[in-house]
C-alpha cells in the first residue's frame, strides 16, 4: 500500500486539517507561507562514566584490556559496566584479558560515517577475546575485506605508545594472526 | 556542571548533544511564524469565540479543528512574570530580564516571551509591553527580539 | 461535562499493595557511580527486604529520562541491574516512576502479573537541570526561548501571589517546615532550615522565588515491589494496599491555563477516593513552595493531615524518582503501623502539568 492508498481509505480530515482562513489579514496577501523551520538544540553535559568503565578506559591507556567476572556464573564481561546483566548483581573480580580473540561476526561497510571511519569498503567485526563471554566491536584491517571469516583469529593493533589514552580509540583496529580458525560452533552464545 | 569534586582517578569529559531538528509547522503554526516574519501577530478563534494566541490547531476544550486566524496587537499586558537575573547563553536576552506571560491586545490567552527591563522593580503584573522586532526575521518566536515596557499600566490612562 | 461531575471512584477488582521500598541517599552529585551502579543496590535492597528472588517478579517497569544525562536509551543499560536474562517482561516510561507503578498496577489488575518491581532514578548532575528541563516544553512556541524551570515556576508563583493564594511568609514557612521534617529522613539531601525570618531576608533566585522556595537538584533513585492478594500478605506483615489511584493531565499550553489551580490534581484525587475517609498522612510532590500550597488546596487536605513528614521534594528531588518516593514514603508509614491511611501525589512536567494521586491503606 502506498501512502496515497492509505489516505484514500481513511475518513476525510483524519490526516488533514481544514483550510485555514487568513482572509481578514491583509499582511498575508502574496507572501510565501512558512511550512518548515529549523529549531536546533544543543546541550553540553559533564559525562562521568562511573567506576567500572573508568577502570576499563584507564586500562586501555596502559595497553590493558580489563573485564569483570560474575561470581555467580563465571561470565566475563568486557567492556565492563560493573554489573552482571544476567544476574543483576555487581561483578566481583577484575580480569585482564589476553590480546587475542576470534571474529564472532562481521559485516562489510560500504558507506562510511563518523570522523574516524576507515576508507570503504572495510570490515567491522565483533571480536570475542579469549576468556571473555561477550564480544567487543572494532574494524578489521591488514587483510582484504572479502577474506574476513567467522572464527578467524585476530589481535588488536594499538596506537603508538605516546598516543595511548583512556579511550577505545587506543585500539586502531584488529588484524589477523597466524593461528588456525576456531570452529564457529565454539562462538555460539557469544555474539 | 563540572563543579563537583571527583575521586582522584574518575574520568570525566564534556558530552555535547546536538539535535538538528527541522520541523514541519502545519498551517496554523506556519501562519503564526509567517506573521512574525511580516511583523504581524495572529491568534485563532476558539470554539467559544475566544482568541487563542499563539494559535493552536484544535480547540483546547472541544478539540474541534480551528480555522479562523485573527490579527492581534503587537502590544499587550503582562499577566505574570519572573525575573531572570543570570541569563544563560541560549536565552533571548543576554542582560538580566523578565520572563513573562503576555496577553496581546485582542487575545484571551497569554504568550510566553522575555521583557527587557532595568530591574525587577520596573516590572509588574498589568504593565503594558510592546513587541520589539528583530532586524532579521526568519519565522519563529525569536523574530520578536524582546518585549519592551511602554511605561503604561493596564486600567490607567496613558 | 465539568471536572467535578466526571469524577468516579470505583474499587479495583484486585487487592494490590506496596510491600517493599528502598531508596538511595540523595545527593547533589553522585559522581562515582553511573546510573546502573547507582540503582542496582537500591533494587537489590528492595528485593532482599521481602526475600524475593528475581524469578518471582512477573513484571518490571522503570521510569527515567534520557535528557537528564544526555544518553539515548539509557534505561536499556540500567536493565543490567535487574538480571533481564532469560528475557523478562519489562517496560519503561519516560516519566516519573509513579507512572511506572501505575502501569504495573494496571498490569496486575488485568491479571497478567501478580508481582512487579518498579524502579526509577535520575542523575541531574551531568547537566544544567533548569536549562535541560526546557526541552520538555512545546518546541515551536516555548523551547526556542530556553525558559529555565525556575523562572517558569516563578511565573506560577507570581500568579498565586497576585491572586492572594499564597504569601512570601507562607512560602518560607513551607520551606522551613519541610526541611526541618527532613531531619528524621536519612535519605534527604537537605536536612534542617534557617528560621523563616532569615529565609525571607535572602536574595531572590528568580523573583518571586528565593532559593529556599526551590527543590534542590539531586541524584538518586528508588525501587518498590508490588504484589497482589495473598502474595502481598506473605511478603509483608502489613502491606500498604493501593485503594485508589488515578492520573490526569492539564494542557501543556500554560498560557491558556489558570496556573493558580490544578484541576488535574483535584480530579485525580477525587477518582482515587481521597475524601472517602480520614487522611493521616500525605506526601506531595511539590518542587516549589507555592505548588505545595496549591496541592494542599486541590486535594482538600485539612489542617489535621501530616503533610510531607519526609520533607518532600523540597528536601530531595531526584528527577523521575521524587514522585515514586512519595508513594514509598506513605507506604513505609503504613507498613510500619505508624498510620492507617495516606495519600501520595506525584507530578510530571512543568507547573504541575500532570498529576497522579494514590490512596494507600493498611487494611
Amino acid at each position: 500500500m502506498t501512502d496515497t492508498d492509505i489516505y484514500g481509505v481513511l475518513p476525510e480530515a483524519l490526516w488533514s486539517q481544514p483550510e485555514i482562513d487568513l482572509s481578514g489579514i491583509a499582511e498575508f496577501d502574496g507572501v510565501e507561507a512558512i511550512q518548515r523551520v529549523r529549531l536546533p538544540a544543543s546541550i553540553t553535559y559533564d559525562y562521568i562514566p562511573g567506576l567500572a568503565q573508568t577502570r576499563f578506559l584507564r586500562g586501555l591507556a596502559q595497553k590493558k584490556i580489563l573485564g569483570e567476572r560474575s561470581a555467580q556464573s563465571g561470565d566475563v564481561y568486557v567492556p565492563p559496566r560493573g554489573m552482571s546483566p544476567a544476574e543483576g548483581l555487581p561483578t566481583s573480580e577484575q580480569v585482564e584479558l589476553p590480546h587475542k580473540g576470534s571474529v564472532a561476526s562481521f559485516c562489510v561497510v560500504h558507506i562510511g560515517f563518523g570522523t574516524n571511519a576507515p576508507p570503504t569498503p572495510f570490515c567491522s567485526a565483533l571480536v570475542l577475546l579469549d576468556g571473555a563471554s561477550v564480544s567487543v566491536y572494532g574494524p578489521i584491517q591488514e587483510i582484504p575485506y572479502d577474506q574476513v571469516r567467522i572464527g578467524m583469529r585476530v589481535e588488536p593493533v594499538w596506537v603508538d605508545d605516546d598516543q595511548l589514552a583512556p579511550s577505545f580509540e587506543s585500539i586502531k583496529w584488529w588484524r589477523p594472526i597466524d593461528e588456525p580458525d576456531v570452529p564457529a560452533e565454539s562462538l555460539k552464545g557469544h555474539m | 556542571m563540572g563543579d563537583a569534586a571527583l575521586p582522584a582517578d574518575l574520568l570525566r569529559a564534556d558530552l555535547a548533544i546536538e539535535y538538528p531538528f527541522n520541523r514541519t509547522t502545519g498551517p496554523v503554526i506556519g501562519a503564526f511564524f509567517t506573521g512574525l516574519r511580516e511583523r504581524v501577530l495572529v491568534g485563532i478563534r476558539g470554539a467559544d469565540g475566544r482568541v487563542i494566541c499563539p494559535p493552536v490547531e484544535y480547540d483546547p476544550v472541544t478539540s474541534a479543528p480551528l480555522t479562523e486566524l485573527v490579527k492581534v496587537g503587537d502590544e499587550g499586558t503582562i499577566t505574570s512574570w519572573s525575573w531572570v537575573p543570570s541569563p544563560r547563553a541560549s536565552q533571548a536576552l543576554a542582560e538580566p530580564h523578565a520572563l513573562a506571560m503576555i496577553r496581546l491586545d485582542g487575545a484571551d490567552t497569554a504568550l510566553l516571551h522575555v521583557v527587557a527591563a532595568d530591574g525587577p522593580e520596573a516590572v509588574a503584573t498589568g504593565a503594558r509591553v510592546r513587541a520589539h522586532w528583530a532586524d532579521e526575521r526568519e519565522g519563529g518566536v525569536t523574530d520578536i527580539a524582546y518585549f519592551e515596557l511602554t511605561g503604561e499600566h493596564e486600567g490607567t490612562e496613558a | 461535562m465539568t471536572a467535578a461531575t466526571s469524577a468516579s471512584f470505583q474499587r479495583a477488582p484486585r487487592d494490590v499493595a506496596i510491600v517493599s521500598v528502598a531508596q538511595s541517599r540523595h545527593e547533589r552529585a553522585i559522581v562515582d557511580r553511573n546510573e546502573v551502579e547507582l540503582i542496582q543496590p537500591v533494587i537489590q535492597q528492595a528485593l532482599e527486604q521481602v526475600g524475593v528472588q528475581k524469578g518471582e517478579i512477573d513484571f518490571t517497569c522503570s521510569g527515567s529520562s534520557d535528557y537528564l544525562a544526555g544518553q539515548a536509551f539509557s534505561f536499556v543499560m540500567t536493565l543490567d541491574a535487574v538480571g533481564a536474562w532469560p528475557p523478562i517482561a519489562e517496560s519503561h516510561v519516560e516519566m516519573d516512576g509513579a507512572w511506572a507503578l501505575y502501569e504495573a498496577w494496571v498490569k496486575i489488575q488485568s491479571g497478567h502479573a501478580d508481582t512487579a518491581l518498579i524502579y526509577s532514578y535520575g542523575k541531574s548532575s551531568p547537566g544544567d537541570l533548569p536549562h535541560v528541563l526546557s526541552r520538555q516544553l512545546d518546541p515551536y512556541y516555548y523551547q526556542p526561548l530556553w525558559p529555565d524551570a525556575v523562572a517558569l515556576a516563578g511565573i506560577q508563583a507570581r500568579q498565586m501571589l497576585d491572586a492572594g493564594k499564597i504569601t512570601p511568609e507562607r512560602m518560607a514557612e513551607i520551606a522551613f517546615v519541610s526541611r526541618e521534617a527532613a531531619r528524621t529522613n536519612p535519605n534527604a539531601q537537605l536536612q534542617g532550615s534557617a528560621p523563616v525570618a532569615e529565609l525571607l531576608a535572602a536574595d531572590y533566585l528568580s523573583d518571586p522565588l528565593r532559593r529556599h522556595d526551590c527543590a534542590p537538584i539531586s541524584d538518586g533513585g528508588v525501587a518498590v515491589v508490588l504484589a497482589a492478594g495473598d502474595r502481598a500478605k506473605r511478603w509483608a506483615d502489613r502491606p500498604a494496599w493501593i485503594r485508589g489511584i488515578d492520573h490526569r493531565i492539564d494542557s501543556h499550553n500554560f498560557g491558556a491555563r489558570d496556573l493558580t489551580v490544578a484541576p488535574s490534581a483535584a480530579l485525580a484525587a477525587a477518582n482515587a477516593g481521597v475524601a472517602f475517609d480520614k487522611v493521616d498522612v500525605a506526601e506531595l510532590h511539590a518542587p516549589f513552595t507555592p505548588q505545595h500550597q496549591l496541592l494542599v488546596d486541590a486535594l482538600g487536605l485539612g489542617d489535621d493531615v501530616s503533610v510531607n513528614p519526609s520533607g518532600g521534594a523540597l528536601a530531595a528531588n531526584p528527577m523521575m524518582a521524587a514522585g515514586l518516593i512519595r508513594l514509598g514514603e506513605v507506604a513505609n508509614r503504613i507498613m510500619s503501623g505508624e498510620v492507617d491511611r495516606g495519600v501520595a501525589h506525584a507530578t510530571s512536567g512543568h507547573l504541575l502539568q500532570q498529576n497522579l494521586v494514590a490512596v494507600l491503606e493498611g487494611a
